[in-house]
């Protein structure tokens, strides 16, 4: 009789638990848009930056290289945005300018904080001198801007999105490396990994097991961030001239011929490529707030 | 204290020096070198043959090994002698230093100004917790943080072009001959520059603010009967600006980051733009002079603010 009940308490709960993820992530996300709407906000900004870059081929109305309007022709029906300053029409190349910034923002996040992750995590087991000397190492690349390090990269490589991506990737990985080993070190004292350690776990398994997971959180968190910094350094070489080559619709590139002398012929070409920096930057910014906030309670409000 | 100080000043040497060789090091690296720039660059022109090249090599030192390049060019640095410009074929140490002195100004208004703005900002936004103030001054706050400067940069023009006829100006006056119209010149960049800056600062004085209001003293001068505005300037602003000033000082290495880039909005003749000139001629030897000025100046700048922090916090130095 007993054995009856609990066996249909236990087929229920399977039968709930079946649809039960669907709706329980579903209430999560609702959750998450109600306590943060800031981070919602930011969260939609990024799935236009996604949906954009995605469908650039059916929603730019031209080819982003060709040159169909006039000179400085302003917005007009044809052209929603206007043209630039050799008649290309510059809501395409803000269309396809979407793709450079994410390609540009997700490799540089993907190969720059996951090799931060592996120096940090291996410098706190290795200790030692090692530690020591790549500690300098790190000192020695933060009294420099990142900007600065990005721009000293591009000097002495070719221009092209992938040596942009690795000048990015240098320019930011000192922070991250500092940051992920001040949190590996502390998570090395919390309770769970010394009894791990007191059953007899070899250091192995405490760092895939324990530790590594542990690090989601933080993984996730600093790489929205640094996609609005890799995004922004991206975006301010090629207003200098020396990031992404000149014929590739980059939004900082857009940004150059509408500085000093141009500004008065086309003023369409100062504003919409910066906003769009703007608003894509401030997305993974809110975005990056709000995930800090939902997935790590001890780094709330700092 | 003595201890600290040393202990402080003791890691500033192997740091400058790890600099000084990650700077060279970047350069040596480079597939081909300097002389291949120089012969293949589209200045060189004309044909050229293998002798050609040994011999630039030879005269530019780089048939020698990396390692006594590398002390050579150190010892140089250390006697105040950063090279020859590649491009323009004359030392350019001097032009360096005085341009780095504009930069330096242009950064140093810059910080002054986001300070004055943020502190208060950040203050009235921590007295006044989720108020309209707030909500305002973090919504200022993040602006600045996700505006490229650049934009900002161009924004400003393109209003002052618009609105007032106004262009930046073709000819810099200089700090010491005209310092007036200098001023008129600087203040724009570095209110552009200083805004990111400002964005950052409020929100740090904000969160140090608040910690300190929730501090005992704080319940205790109040229930002493002070003033609620000799509270928070004595008592808690005094405690709160260690913590903010420290942060501002580390972000001057990221201040002079936005200064190249609005140097080169706002024409002036500062180390950004020598800077890019240099990227775009493949001018190596003046990247390496620029980023180790950079370098040595934020590390020295990191050594004033601990040195200072130690001094003024007595906690710091017995951790």
């Amino acid at each position: 009789m007993i054995d009856q009940t609990s066996e249909t308490a236990i087929l229920t709960r399977e039968a709930v638990a079946a649809p039960g993820l669907a709706k329980r992530s579903w209430v999560g996300f609702a959750r998450f848009v109600r306590t943060k709407p800031l981070g919602a906000i930011g969260g939609v900004l990024v799935l236009m930056l996604v949906f954009v870059a995605a469908l650039a081929p059916v929603l730019a109305p031209f080819d982003p290289r060709s040159t169909p309007a006039a000179p400085w022709e302003s917005p007009n029906s044809t052209y929603i945005l206007g043209a630039d300053y050799v008649g290309r029409d510059v809501l395409s190349r803000l269309i396809y300018g979407a793709r450079i910034s994410l390609y540009v923002g997700m490799g540089s996040v993907l190969v720059g904080i996951t090799a931060s992750f592996v120096i940090g995590v291996a410098l706190t087991y290795a200790g030692g001198v090692v530690d020591m000397v790549a500690q300098r190492i790190v000192d020695a690349l933060m009294s420099l801007p990142g900007l600065l390090i990005a721009l000293a990269i591009m000097a002495v490589v070719t221009p092209s999105l992938n040596t942009v991506i690795l000048a990015i990737v240098i320019g930011m990985i000192a922070p991250v490396i500092r940051t992920v080993r001040s949190q590996v070190l502390s998570m090395k004292e919390l309770d769970y990994v010394t009894a791990a350690r007191a059953v007899g776990a070899k250091p192995n398994r405490i760092i895939f097991r324990h530790i590594v997971p542990n690090c989601f959180a933080t993984y996730l968190v600093l790489a929205t961030y640094y996609l609005g910094f890799a995004i922004i350094i991206e975006s301010s070489l090629s207003f200098l001239g020396v990031g992404t080559p000149p014929d590739e619709p980059s939004w900082g590139a857009m940004l150059v011929r509408a500085s000093a002398a141009h500004i008065k012929s086309g003023p369409w070409l100062a504003i919409f490529p910066g906003l769009a920096i703007f608003l894509v930057v401030m997305g993974f910014n809110l975005l990056g707030d709000a995930l800090r906030d939902v997935l790590d309670p001890r780094l709330r409000g700092r | 204290m003595y201890q600290y100080l040393f202990r402080r000043l003791l890691l500033f040497v192997p740091t400058m020096l790890l600099a000084t060789i990650m700077v060279f090091a970047l350069f040596s690296i480079v597939p081909g070198d300097a002389a291949v720039f120089l012969l293949t660059g589209e200045d060189a022109g004309g044909r050229v043959t293998n002798d050609d090249f040994e011999r630039l090599r030879s005269d530019l030192g780089l048939d020698r090994p990396v390692y006594i390049q590398y002390a050579d060019w150190l010892w140089g640095v250390v006697q105040g002698d950063l090279g020859n410009s590649l491009y323009y074929g004359s030392p350019f140490g001097l032009e360096l230093l005085e341009r780095f002195a504009r930069t330096f100004e242009l950064a140093v208004l810059a910080i002054v100004m986001a300070f004055i703005a943020a502190v208060p900002l950040g203050i009235l936004s921590a007295m006044k917790q989720d108020s309209g103030v707030d909500y305002a001054s973090r919504v200022i706050a993040l602006l600045g943080i996700a505006m490229p400067t650049f934009w900002i940069g161009v924004l400003v023009i393109y209003g002052l072009t618009y609105g007032f006829n106004w262009g930046p100006p073709l000819v810099y006056a200089h700090l010491w001959e005209a310092p007036w119209e200098n001023l008129k010149l600087m203040l724009l960049p570095a209110a552009v520059v200083g805004f990111h800056d400002m964005a950052f600062t409020a929100r740090v004085t904000r969160s140090a603010m608040l910690e300190v209001m929730r501090e005992d003293y704080m319940r205790t001068a109040r229930s002493k009967g002070l003033r609620e505005w000799v509270v928070v300037s004595r008592h808690a602003l005094k405690n709160a600006l260690l913590p903010v000033i420290t942060v501002s000082g580390y972000q001057f290495g990221r201040l002079l980051g936005g200064v190249i880039i609005v140097e080169q909005i706002f024409v002036v003749p500062g180390v950004g733009t020598f800077l890019i000139d240099g990227i775009r001629h493949r001018d190596f030897p003046v990247i390496q002079g620029v980023i180790l000025m950079t370098a040595a100046v934020v590390l020295l700048l990191n050594l004033v603010i601990d040195m200072l922090y130690g001094i003024l916090d007595p906690r710091i130095r017995y951790s």
